[in-house]
């Protein structure tokens, strides 16, 4: 079976995100108030062809650990999105 | 002495390594990324640039080069391995060396000449500099911003690790850090180029010191080569 997964890629809490606190430092200028927490990620999305679902987020997970993020300073969220993408 | 300096897709400093270890009486030669072994070399450099143009992250497409696999062997038998800039940010994504590089706070690109002081003389690169020496090397980077978890930063400063550290934060690396080594002292990254400064008409002369370091490591090295374990990158 094709699976479509999402990968969203974000730097772990603590880690200092220089593109957010710069739009969120933006966001007034542009008559914005009141927003805050703006952290910037990635979004990677791609079909894994395994037998079930279970099959298709351990592989997810494992291109995760070796490419996709750096454990470092990155977390990943996996999503298996069960073909009900918009 | 030669030495081998890893041309990725995307480098553009390997011709100013080259050139930096030929003036100092050395031997360079450019090495493919895609080859799966080093040849008879002595040292080996990974230079700046942006290799597999530093998509995903700096270094994460390069880290899975096939030469990467020779030279992490390399490095395991005590090989003096240098990363200059994106040969750092390769470095650590190969786990090679501990801690991550994230873009500079300021999110500012930043091209210029900094102080950077020497903290130790244990590493291949600074074996002939003295600890405390302030050098004046040029940075040209946008994840140029050290970072690592407490506990590594730790083990970096226990174990005499940080090698090179900015006299003026630049990029809010932690601890001001500029470049580390491996436990041995034969893997170093470091952010700035001393590549770049191995001549006065350049602005400085300043790297030449540490590049001579690192061309002259290579007899004692060959007559005790120490087993260096890869790091897990933490």
């Amino acid at each position: 079976m094709i699976f479509p997964v999402l990968v969203e890629v974000q730097l772990r809490p603590g880690i200092a995100d220089p593109q957010g606190s710069t739009i969120e430092r933006s966001l007034p200028a542009l008559g914005f108030e009141g927003v805050s927490g703006v952290r910037v990620g990635k979004a990677i999305r791609f079909t894994v062809d395994a037998p079930d679902e279970g099959a298709a987020r351990e592989r997810a997970a494992a291109l995760c650990q070796r490419l996709l993020a750096n454990p470092v300073i990155e977390n990943a969220e996996i999503t298996i999105e069960n073909g009900n993408r918009p | 002495m030669k030495v081998g300096v890893v041309l990725f897709p995307g480098s553009n400093c390997e011709h100013d390594v080259v050139e930096a270890v030929s003036r100092l009486g050395g031997n360079a030669e450019i090495i493919w990324h895609g080859e799966r072994s080093l040849g008879g070399i002595d040292a080996v450099v990974l230079p700046g640039g942006f290799a597999h143009g530093d998509y995903l992250r700096p270094g994460a497409i390069a880290r899975f080069s096939p030469v990467m696999d020779a030279v992490a062997d390399f490095a395991r038998q005590g090989g003096p391995v240098l990363g200059i800039c994106n040969g750092f940010q390769v470095l650590t994504e190969a786990g090679l060396l501990p801690g991550a590089l994230q873009k500079n706070r300021g999110l500012k690109f930043l091209c210029t000449t900094v102080a950077v002081r020497v903290e130790s003389s244990r590493s291949v690169l600074t074996s002939g500099v003295r600890a405390g020496e302030v050098l004046r090397l040029p940075i040209n980077h946008f994840e140029g911003n050290y970072t690592c978890s407490e506990e590594v930063l730790s083990r970096l400063r226990d174990e005499d690790r940080v090698v090179f550290r900015y006299v003026d934060n630049p990029n809010g690396s932690i601890d001001d850090i500029a470049g580390i080594c491996s436990r041995e002292g034969n893997v170093v990254g470091l952010m700035p180029h001393p590549e770049r400064a191995c001549d006065e008409l350049l602005g400085s002369a300043d790297g030449a010191g540490l590049l001579r370091s690192l061309q002259a490591v290579e007899t004692a090295l060959a007559a005790a080569p120490a087993a260096a374990p890869a790091e897990a990158p933490a």
